[in-house]
């Protein structure tokens, strides 16, 4: 077993730590530490808790500003909205465990993140995700998609949290390390909220939840490492979850909560045991001591090791006023949990671990957060691509055609047969579900509105690093703009391949520049967030791919907009006209699908414009000027008027300026702009002429079932849906 | 007394998910295959040395919760433990 | 009127419902924690949706034992009115209240959506009589477990004993007739009575305002209506 003197630098290694770490943790002892307290160490060292190649640029992150409660640094971030209410959002990966079982891993990753949510003391009420997948023929992409749908299904539809929105893309650099990120909301009073500090020499810190079995024994190891064929072979380490037992957890932890009974909590998470005690004691200043064979376990013999690094899902830490232990107790009597003081609160700044009466672990608890590892490793420039010839892209063929094979893309493509599967109406607050811009959930019991997104356009991240990380803030912003609210902050999830490339760290260090100066000028803090780093198969890294996580709000939800086009209305593009417009089709869908021209530059990011468009359509909205409204993304204004006539069920008749190529027109990816449909066309353009905001008349809906553009153009809406709609089942080998 | 309980689908009660095994096991070649149930088994382990009576009482839990008579039917099968 | 909704662990529907009833009726329904052993007098039980217990073993399998359930037997017995939604549907499937049982979806996947439904123009259920037999309903679904089945010697007497309430119709794009491969297009049925309904589809999500349909609205009221009078 861990007798001191087997422990060489080898078992270090093992852990994934460096020698130069293992030199450091021998010197924080002063000895070599045993079996357990490596582990602890190199949990706590690891990529995944330590943040240690990210932690450098995160902290130029904005992460101030007026709604702001709380930024990066406790379970999640939380946002002021008004009335004495509060938003708690975070959004994280499970990308190594969904690869090796989608569904486990899928699953266990929302129930992670709604547990870092309900630990600050909010009620979830929402969920989105992130999603990438290989080429949609790879082989493995079937499996892995059905089985990441159902998991992500299968965990928010049991604990009754509706699952409102997200994206997903399909691109041949995720064919051997799919992502999956995860982003819960909940709903607190502002002056309710709990963090997991420690507080109390002496307080009983309890155990909650379900028991500790050997699952997941060093994920957070796993999750800081390259993938190589092996890593199939780790299916006993994946974690199972429970949303049954999560369910539970919640509404227990929600009840003890309202009892004012909690001192201080945190979810075991990554690193289980270790990284909550760890976490709780340090942020508190003080040490802890607990009682090994005191926790529940579900497997005989469990050694301190593997109990300490166990990932076995829904479980709480917490420490309890003393006062109200009996209370705590009877409440998780009555949720059929276990309840059971394992330890306490102590003033020694150590963490000391008991088994069998003997101490199993004695170790400083600073170094393992406050002198973790850091590094400032190195990072070339990125080789920043230029635009493609638009000779090279536009192809000569007609306009409906083009669009047909677009939204029948893999990546334009109706998203229905996933989010079906997903719950998207429980709590009966849902105005916005999928398949809009920004998802829209009531704040209950107010008029109030929240408007979430998530969004990455990773072909732009990968040819321009930092112009894609301003693009991905601003497209969420844009996309909460569209459904007429505020966008108020943001949480991110940084997925890059290997950080010990210079290339590769070098993506990362440009879009997080990117995102914070969108996050400046758009006055959207980030105040959580997550980095999912190794993100690398056979030595090959992922498209960069930094998704951002907005969080707006509105304050009357009857207000709020749609993408369903209604009738007779005036169709208007704002934020562009064929003066301004240049029709920018580098690097975007239509070059993917059409032309198969791949990189190339990304379009302009004008944070300027982007504000001042996004300003002048909530003005609009304020004053009934929108009757639907969609921001304009990939595939450009078609493909966005095609959605907007899809969901409406209403046709349009457009045109297009003479001189401009129609291709370059309808298909470009210019940034900053939108659709209207409006009955007041013009107060609109009058208003748009004294902002100095770019407006172009595109044509006027009508019940007419068919899309007509005035080169003679036409196509039905018949023929559109079911392409659109059939997209994904058609290409995914069954 | 170790229990083995193996609880079925009764004939003729619709079992997508068998269908669908048997259809993917049919686009694999095997064509071969006339037919698929899935079922449950569950293991118990009573406090009795009488295997009549552990298998009366695994009954009785059958009745009462393990299986829908509605749709299912189940087996019995009583070991010794060494 | 007195309406209780039973709460088991796991239930997720059951502040949608009570907010569903009390804007219908002005009053907050009780919500009874499935470990009580005896109902108070009540004009409506509503066993509301979500996954109790887990789904484990079979749906409602577990929850159809729970002590709660006693009461509500003598309630039934007593000819009092019951409503069960989605999973409540499973449960009285489960407890014996109601024939037939719940099948996993034909597709074997979890269904979100708003369907159409139309009203069984023989429906002897004393719960919707006011409901109109000539107009479709839209209401939500959100199951993996709604594919109704029972024997052909029972689906003929819930059939000729006008047992089913609501099926699955085709909507206004003549598609999605049937979402799970319920026998009959079977969406809900009542007990022989008339006073116990199950129903697959969600009526406290197309409550209106902000919902998409205002459906589930006008088929609470007919049921509340129905036990008033």
């Amino acid at each position: 077993m861990s007798k001191k003197a087997e422990i060489q630098y080898e078992n270090a290694a093992s852990m994934g730590l460096s020698e130069e770490e293992w030199h450091s943790v021998c010197s924080h002892l002063g000895r070599i530490p045993n079996l357990c307290e490596l582990g602890i160490f190199s949990a706590m060292w690891s990529e995944h808790c330590s943040y240690k190649s990210s932690k450098k640029w995160l902290r130029t992150l904005p992460t101030e500003g007026e709604c702001v409660i709380q930024g990066p640094g406790e379970n999640a971030g939380v946002i002021d909205i008004g009335d004495g209410l509060a938003v708690v959002f975070k959004i994280e990966s499970h990308n190594h465990p969904s690869f090796i079982e989608p569904y486990q891993g899928a699953a266990t990753g929302v129930g992670g993140i709604l547990r870092d949510v309900f630990t600050m003391g909010a009620r979830p009420i929402a969920l989105l995700n992130a999603l990438r997948f290989g080429q949609i023929d790879h082989k493995k992409t079937s499996h892995l998609i059905s089985g990441v749908t159902s998991g992500i299904g299968s965990y928010g539809n049991c604990i009754g949290i509706p699952t409102v929105g997200g994206e997903v893309e399909f691109d041949s650099s995720y064919n051997g390390n799919i992502l999956v990120n995860a982003m819960a909301v909940g709903l607190a009073h502002n002056d309710r909220i709990f963090y997991s500090a420690a507080s109390g020499a002496g307080n009983p810190v309890i155990y909650v939840g379900a028991k500790t079995g050997r699952d997941g024994i060093h994920g957070a190891t796993m999750a800081s490492a390259e993938f190589n064929n092996e890593a199939e072979l780790k299916r006993p380490t994946v974690q199972v979850g429970d949303p049954f037992k999560g369910k539970l957890l919640m509404e227990a932890c929600l009840e003890l909560m309202a009892a004012d009974a909690v001192i201080a909590i945190q979810d075991m998470g990554a690193a289980g045991l270790t990284s909550s005690s760890v976490e709780m004691a340090a942020k508190g200043r003080l040490g802890m001591e607990i009682d090994l064979d005191l926790v529940p376990t579900r497997e005989t013999n469990m050694t301190a090791y593997e109990i300490m690094l166990s990932e076995s899902q829904e479980r709480m830490l917490m420490v309890i006023d003393p006062n109200q232990a009996e209370i705590a107790q009877q409440i998780f009597n009555k949720w059929d949990l276990d309840f059971m003081p394992i330890g306490k609160v102590t003033e020694t700044d150590r963490l000391v671990l008991l088994k069998e009466g003997k101490v199993a672990c004695d170790i400083p608890i600073a170094p393992l957060v406050d002198n973790a590892p850091e590094y400032d490793r190195p990072h070339l420039s990125s080789e920043i691509q230029i635009a493609t010839n638009i000779n090279d892209i536009v192809q000569k063929i007609p306009i409906t055609e083009a669009l047909k094979k677009l939204v029948g893309s893999e990546d334009l493509c109706s998203r229905r047969w996933i989010y079906e599967q997903y719950d998207s109406q429980v709590m009966a607050d849902t105005i916005i579900g999928p398949g809009g811009d920004a998802a829209l959930v009531r704040v209950y019991g107010t008029n109030k509105a929240i408007a979430l997104t998530t969004d990455c356009t990773t072909r732009y991240v990968e040819a321009d690093p930092y112009s894609g990380g301003k693009q991905a803030v601003a497209e969420a912003y844009r996309n909460i703009i569209a459904v007429g609210a505020t966008p108020l902050a943001v949480t991110n999830n940084l997925n890059f391949g290997n950080p010990e490339k210079p290339e590769i760290m070098a993506q990362l260090v440009e879009s997080v520049a990117g995102i914070k100066d969108a996050c400046i000028q758009l006055s959207t803090p980030v105040v959580s967030g997550n980095v999912s780093l190794y993100n690398e198969t056979e030595g090959k890294a992922i498209k960069p791919c930094p998704v951002i996580g907005m969080v707006g709000v509105m304050d009357d939800w009857e207000k709020s907009g749609t993408i369903a086009l209604p009738s007779d209305n005036d169709i208007v593009i704002i934020g562009q006209n064929e003066k301004n417009n240049s029709g920018w089709l580098s690097n975007s869908t239509y070059a993917k699908f059409i032309s198969k021209k791949l990189g190339g530059a990304p379009p302009l990011v004008d944070l300027n414009s982007e504000l001042k468009t996004g300003k002048f359509i909530l003005d609009c909205y304020h004053n009934d000027l929108i009757n639907a409204a969609h921001d304009i993304s990939d595939g450009g204004m078609l493909v966005a008027l095609t959605e907007m006539m899809l969901a409406g069920n209403n046709g349009a008749e457009i045109i297009h300026p003479k001189g401009v190529d129609p291709h370059c027109w309808f298909f470009g990816e210019n940034q900053s702009s939108y659709i209207i449909a409006t009955t007041k066309l013009k107060e609109v353009m009058k208003r748009s002429e004294n902002a100095n905001i770019p407006l172009s008349y595109l044509g006027r809906s009508s019940s007419a079932q068919e899309l007509k553009i005035s080169n003679g153009d036409i196509i039905s809406l018949k023929e559109l849906q079911n392409i659109y709609e059939t997209g994904l089942t058609k290409q995914l080998p069954q | 007394m170790q229990v083995i309980i193996t609880i079925n689908k009764k004939p003729g009660v619709l079992d997508p998910e068998a269908q669908a095994v048997k259809q993917s096991l049919f686009s694999l070649g095997f064509d071969d295959l006339e037919n698929v149930t899935m079922g449950k088994q569950i293991t118990l382990f009573i406090e009795t040395d009488d295997q009549e009576r552990a298998k009366y009482r695994a009954a009785k839990m059958c009745e009462a919760l393990l299986a829908n008579a509605v749709i299912e039917e189940y087996k019995i099968q009583v070991n010794e433990l060494s | 009127m007195r309406i209780a909704i039973i709460v088991f662990p796991g239930s997720n529907c059951d502040r949608d419902m009570m907010v569903a009833v009390e804007s219908l009726t002005g009053r907050r329904p009780a919500l009874i924690w499935h470990k009580q052993n005896n109902l108070n007098p009540i004009d409506l039980a509503i066993i509301p949706g979500g996954f109790s217990f887990g789904d484990y073993l079979r749906c409602g399998a577990l929850a159809a034992h729970s002590p709660i359930m006693n009461a509500l037997h003598d309630h039934a017995a007593r000819g009092g009115a019951i409503l069960g939604i989605c999973n409540g549907f499973q449960i009285l499937t489960e407890s014996g209240m109601l024939p037939g049982f719940l099948a996993r979806n034909q597709e074997l996947k979890f269904i979100c959506k708003q369907i159409t439904l139309s009203v069984n123009g023989a429906t002897s259920c004393a719960l919707t009589a006011s409901l109109d037999h000539k107009e479709t309903l839209q209401i939500p679904i959100a199951h993996n477990e709604g594919n109704f089945f029972a024997d052909s010697e029972t689906l003929n007497s819930i059939e000729s004993n006008g047992q089913v309430v609501l099926r699955y119709t085709s909507d206004k794009y003549a598609t999605s007739t049937n979402p799970n491969g319920s026998l009959n297009n079977i969406a809900a049925i009542c007990s022989l009575n008339g006073k116990i309904l199950g129903m697959m589809p969600h009526p406290e999500r197309a409550m209106g305002k902000g919902h998409e349909s205002a459906d589930g609205r006008k088929l609470l009221h007919s049921i509340f209506e129905a036990i008033i009078t």
